[in-house]
């Protein structure tokens, strides 16, 4: 009986030293440390815009999603904010959807800021919150998720994504050509399908090659993860035996779908990207997978469209621009990045 | 013959099988009753009790031999490059791997008697622990030491909470969905962490013997669950607890203790999965393995699993998974939407649990009465 207590408490002893360790080991094991990315900043040239002007607050609100592209443009706004001296920057977390940003937000009016930048969660359904700010007299900057009414705000800023299809199939039909391929076999691999977005890069990209006689032969939609774009990439290569080009809509999902392609050890076709991450451009660089070019979308718009929020809440135009006041849309143009080009947009990925 | 009291009328039939059973046939028996006997010896399986989960099983290998014929009817051009099949067996085995890993632990829990619903949050933190760039900085053995502690630490956690925390599991595995999810998005800062460990990495990428790694990862582990369910005292007991806990806390189990030892064995599988994933995406991020919880948690149910515990079988559920994948493939070699997919999915949810429902044994009997059989 002795003995046997005994040896469960040498036991216990060492099960316990054990998990104390294991438990020291994992906690050191969180750490992400890494060189800081650089953001994607201008910095303020002298002349111009950059004279600093009447101190500025702007409130911002961008929904807290599990991806890089939206950390990226939370991280884009913060830094674009820090390098102007009259710029006080306040951000409220979004939370976790329409309702709960809505809930954020009326907090963010009740601190009177001078300007609102939103990327809402859903642009139908916090119109309401646009309409509602601008009466209350605070100039909302829409963020890429486009509000449906004029009035809900002073400045709409967007990507292109019926654009982004438009760069990725041009670049394949060019490329098709150049090869000379006859009856190409073209894939897509596609973001979350219920998206308005994702509908118009696949109209976009249909739309373009439909002009040069062409057609997808399969298309999937993945989720934005890698492990969905591993996942669906699998099942496309193993539907085309023989392929002549994949365009897959984001980079990083993107990570996934290479992934897929190197365990199935096929090469015979080249891919587009979407979205333009760092890690695409630098694969994009180096030359030596089958990702041969990005179409951009890029997060650096919330850098742009707090400098803009700045010159809208001073009253101020863009100084290169004859008009006293800032424009009322921008959409960026999405561009392609090749091997040739990608030397200039490293410094925009994310 | 067919109206004889022996053989179709339900209760002297079910005496005359009981005996039968374990030993295939008895001779004598056989000589003395003659053909109708050896007919009915023959058949025991199919109308015993102790075969059901053998004829479940049968009849989801019916099912995915459909499924496979569908597909060689409508891509017969793809279908008759012996290559090709072989790797599209291979491919499909290798998207059931990771559902599969973490289905054999979902069986475990719920045969138990439970359900745990925060398995696609486990894969995912576990996944982010063991890519981030301190972890990688210990090379492979680090990032599956981590990835496996992580995971059973988790189901420890939920196994404390719904024995001694008394919490419905129902509640506690949903508490810990959206907290570890939370944690490992935290964790990794919203990132996708790329994985540059080749080792890692090569499990999905290398094959021996022909055959992936990833698929023996899952034959390895559904072989230690179906040893530990059906031939230790544990699994014996796991089927004690979740069909009565009462009775099994009055034979002298300790509940309480064996519940928790459940969500730790789903944790693990969850860890097993996360480190899977992992090497076949690359990467991990915090919204990896999304809803693999439900995938699961369906497969476990369509391979006869009952979701109130007490009765399961761990190849019913690698059944289960595997025609999910087999679904998967049918659809993306016909290029269709996803949409449609996963109606089909929700449809053979329904009809495989419908068809549980009705009794074997009166189908049987109806087909009996309906001299539709050789007896």
């Amino acid at each position: 009986m002795t003995q046997h207590s005994r040896d469960l408490s040498r036991r216990r002893l060492l099960f316990g030293g054990a998990a104390v360790g294991a438990g020291v080991l994992l906690a050191g094991c969180t750490s992400n440390e890494q060189q800081p990315t650089e953001a994607q900043t201008k910095a303020a040239a002298p002349g111009g815009n950059a004279e600093p002007g009447k101190r500025v607050t702007i409130g911002f609100s961008a929904p807290a999603a599990d991806h890089g592209w939206i950390a990226a443009i939370t991280n884009n706004a913060k830094a674009q904010a820090g390098t102007y001296s009259d710029v006080e920057f306040k951000t409220v977390e979004a939370g976790a959807d329409a309702a709960a940003q809505r809930a954020a937000l009326s907090t963010l009016i009740s601190q009177k800021p001078d300007v609102i930048v939103l990327l809402p969660h859903d642009g139908k359904e916090l119109n309401a919150f646009g309409l509602e700010a601008m009466k209350a007299g605070i100039p909302v900057v829409n963020l890429d998720r486009a509000f449906p009414d004029a009035k809900a705000y002073r400045l709409q800023i967007k990507g292109d994504n019926y654009g982004m299809g438009v760069a990725a199939a041009t670049y394949i039909v060019e490329q098709l050509k150049a090869k000379g391929a006859s009856n190409p076999v073209i894939a897509e691999i596609a973001g979350m399908d219920e998206l308005e977005l994702t509908q118009e890069r696949t109209k976009g990209f249909n739309d373009t090659l439909a002009q040069a006689g062409l057609k997808v032969a399969n298309r999937r939609a993945a989720r934005f993860t890698a492990d969905s774009g591993q996942q669906e990439a699998a099942q496309l290569l193993q539907a085309l035996p023989k392929i002549d080009a994949i365009w897959n809509h984001d980079d990083d999902q993107g990570i996934g779908v290479l992934a897929a392609i190197q365990q199935a050890n096929r090469s015979e076709f080249f891919m587009v990207g979407g979205a333009g991450s760092k890690k695409a451009i630098e694969d994009i660089q180096a030359d030596n997978t089958v990702l041969k070019a990005t179409v951009t979308y890029s997060p650096s718009m919330a850098s742009s469209a707090i400098s803009l929020a700045r010159l809208i809440g001073q009253g101020r135009g863009m100084s290169d621009l004859v008009e006293l006041q800032v424009p009322k849309e921008i959409i960026l143009a999405s561009e392609t990045i090749t091997k040739e080009n990608a030397g200039d947009y490293v410094k925009l990925g994310f | 013959m067919s109206d004889s009291p022996p053989t179709s009328t339900a209760a002297p039939e079910r005496g005359a099988q009981l005996p039968a059973q374990s030993p295939p046939v008895d001779p004598a028996e056989t000589a003395l009753a003659g053909e109708k006997a050896a007919a009915g010896g023959r058949l025991s399986w199919w109308h015993g009790e102790g075969g059901e989960g053998a004829r479940r099983n049968l009849a989801l290998i019916g099912v995915l031999v459909v499924l496979i014929v569908i597909g060689a009817a409508t891509r017969s051009d793809l279908y008759s490059n012996p290559d090709w099949v072989w790797d599209n067996v291979l491919s499909i085995l290798k998207l059931a791997s990771v559902v599969g890993v973490v289905t054999v632990g979902m069986t475990f829990v719920i045969i138990g008697g439970g359900i745990d619903l925060s398995v696609g949050a486990i894969v995912a933190l576990a996944g982010v622990w063991c890519t981030t760039l301190a972890t990688q900085s210990y090379g492979a053995g680090g990032m599956i030491f981590s990835a496996l502690t992580v995971g059973v630490c988790v189901g420890l956690v939920n196994g404390l909470l719904i024995s001694y925390g008394r919490l419905v599991p129902f509640i506690a595995t949903l508490a810990m969905l959206v907290a570890a999810r939370g944690l490992a998005a935290e964790i990794s800062d919203k990132q996708t962490q790329v994985s540059d460990n080749n080792f890692i990495n090569g499990l999905a990428s290398n094959n021996l013997l022909g055959i992936p790694l990833l698929v023996y990862i899952l034959a390895a582990v559904v072989a230690a669950g179906w040893v530990l369910l059906n031939r230790t005292t544990f699994g014996r007991r796991t089927v004690a607890v979740g069909g009565n806990p009462e009775a099994a806390r009055l034979a002298g189990i300790d509940v309480k203790r064996h519940t928790v030892l459940l969500y730790a064995i789903s944790g693990l599988c969850c860890g097993i999965a996360a480190i899977m994933l992992t090497a076949q995406a690359n990467s991990a991020q915090a919204a990896m393995a999304n809803l693999y919880e439900l995938d699961a948690i369906a497969a476990a149910i369509i391979g006869g699993t009952l979701l109130s515990g007490g009765r399961g079988t761990i190849i019913g559920s690698l059944l289960g998974v595997i025609i999910f994948a087999t679904i998967t493939n049918l659809f993306a070699i016909n290029g269709l939407t996803t949409e449609a997919q996963n109606m089909v999915k929700g449809g053979i949810i329904v009809a495989a649990v419908l068809v549980q429902q009705v009794q074997f044994r009166s189908l049987t009997q109806f087909l009996g009465r309906n001299r539709l059989t050789t007896t």
